[in-house]
C-alpha cells in the first residue's frame, strides 16, 4: 500500500482510537485530583513515544512497559498481570 | 481455508464450531492450559488428558474439523512444584494417542523460580521423547522478560531443535528474538490483551513469513474463535497476495506440525453425533 492508500484505510479508524485515548484521560481528570499509579505513570510515558517521530513505536512502548529485569523471582503470588512495570514490586 | 494451531475447544461452544467450519477451519491443535481455576488434584488433570485426547476429537469431527493436542501443566499451576510433578508423572501414557502432537502449552506466568524448573521438567520430557513443544509466554508487562528467560533454558537442553519449537504470543517487542534463535513464533489474535489482526499483519509485513502462524487462542475469556479468518481479510484489504495468507494460516503451521508424524489438515467428512455417549 501506499502511504495515502494506508490513510485512507485506516484513518477513521484511527481517529477513534485517538478520541477513546482523549475521552479515558478526560474520565480521569473528572473523577478528581489524585496522583497517578504506576500504570498512568506508565501510560503518560508511552504517550511521549507516539510523537517523538522515531519509528518501531508500537515494540517501543511494549518495552517501556515491560518489567526490566532479568532474573526469576523468588515465587509468584498472584497468576495476573496489570499491563504496566510496578517499579515497586507490589504486584508481582 | 485455514488452521487455527491454538485454540482452547473445551472451553467453547458447539455454535463456535460452525462458525469455525463455515469459516474455512479444517484442523485445530488444542493445547493443555489453566481452566480459570486450579484443580484440586492430579486426577483432574488424568480426566482433562481425557477430554482432549478422546471426546474433543470426537465433537470437533462432527463439523469436519480435525482436532489434535498438546499435553503439560499450564505455567499458572506450576508454583507447586510437587504437585505439577505428579502431573507431568501422568503425560507419558498418553504420548500413545494419535492426537498427541507433543509438550504444550509449557512455559512461564509470573517468571518465577518454581514456574523456571517446572518450564525444565517438560523440556526434559520432550527432549528424552523427541516431542515437539509449544511454548506458552507470559502477559503483558511479564513477557519480554519471560521470553528472553524462556528462549535461555531451552538452549540448556542440546537436544531440543529450535525448529521444532514454537514460542507463541508473540509482539512486537519480542518476534525478533524468537526468530533470530531460530525458533517458529505464533502471534495470538486476542480483542485486548495480545495482538489485533492489525498488528499481527503488522508483524509479518515487519519480520517476515518464514517461520511465523496465527491463532485465536480461544478459550473461556474475552476472545474470537474465528480471529483466524479475520487477519486473513485483513491481509486481503492490504492487497497481500493469496499465496502469502495461505502460507501464514495453512502451510507454515502444516509444516510446524506435521515433523510430529501425526498432524493432518486433510479435508475430514463430519461425523454423525455419538448418540451412545
Ligand atoms: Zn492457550
Amino acid at each position: 500500500m501506499t502511504r495515502a492508500q494506508v490513510v485512507d484505510a485506516y484513518f477513521m479508524e484511527h481517529r477513534a482510537r485517538l478520541l477513546d485515548v482523549a475521552a479515558f484521560l478526560d474520565r480521569i481528570d473528572r473523577a478528581g485530583h489524585g496522583v497517578d499509579d504506576f500504570r498512568m505513570s506508565a501510560y503518560r510515558s508511552a504517550m511521549t513515544v507516539l510523537v517523538d517521530g522515531q519509528p518501531q513505536r508500537a515494540r517501543r512502548i511494549l518495552e517501556l512497559l515491560s518489567d526490566p529485569s532479568t532474573t526469576p523471582i523468588a515465587s509468584a503470588h498472584t497468576k495476573g498481570a496489570t499491563g504496566a512495570h510496578d517499579p515497586s514490586g507490589k504486584t508481582h | 481455508m485455514y488452521i487455527d494451531p491454538h485454540v482452547h475447544m473445551v472451553s467453547r461452544s458447539t455454535d463456535d464450531y460452525v462458525h469455525m467450519a463455515r469459516a474455512g477451519c479444517v484442523a485445530i491443535t488444542e493445547p493443555a492450559f489453566w481452566a480459570g481455576y486450579d484443580r484440586s488434584s492430579p486426577q483432574g488433570f488424568f480426566d482433562y488428558f481425557r477430554q482432549l485426547t478422546d471426546s474433543e476429537p470426537r465433537r470437533a469431527a462432527q463439523y469436519g474439523i480435525r482436532h489434535h493436542t498438546w499435553l503439560c501443566i499450564n505455567p499458572k499451576e506450576s508454583e507447586d512444584p510437587i504437585f505439577a510433578r505428579e502431573v507431568i508423572a501422568l503425560i507419558p501414557e498418553f504420548l500413545k494417542k494419535q492426537n498427541v502432537l507433543g509438550i504444550g502449552e509449557i512455559g512461564l506466568n509470573k517468571n518465577s523460580r518454581n514456574e523456571m524448573e517446572i518450564l525444565e521438567a517438560h523440556l526434559q520430557l520432550a527432549s528424552d521423547h523427541n516431542l515437539l513443544v509449544l511454548v506458552h509466554t507470559p502477559h503483558l508487562e511479564d513477557k519480554l522478560k519471560g521470553t528472553l528467560l524462556i528462549l535461555d533454558a531451552i538452549r540448556r537442553f542440546p537436544k531440543l531443535d529450535p525448529g521444532r519449537v514454537l514460542i507463541d504470543h508473540v509482539e512486537e517487542h519480542t518476534a525478533k528474538h524468537v526468530l533470530d534463535r531460530g525458533f517458529w513464533c505464533g502471534m495470538t489474535l486476542y480483542p485486548d490483551t495480545k495482538c489485533t489482526p492489525q498488528r499481527a499483519v503488522d508483524i509479518i509485513e515487519t519480520y517476515g513469513s518464514e517461520r511465523i502462524w496465527m491463532n485465536s487462542a480461544g478459550d473461556w475469556g474475552h476472545s474470537d474463535p474465528i480471529a483466524v479468518p479475520k487477519a486473513q481479510m485483513e491481509m486481503r484489504r492490504r492487497g497481500h497476495l493469496e499465496s502469502l495468507v495461505r502460507q501464514v494460516t495453512f502451510t507454515n503451521p502444516e509444516r510446524f506440525l506435521s515433523q510430529s508424524g501425526r498432524f493432518s489438515a486433510e479435508p475430514l467428512r463430519p461425523t454423525a453425533p455419538d448418540i451412545t455417549r
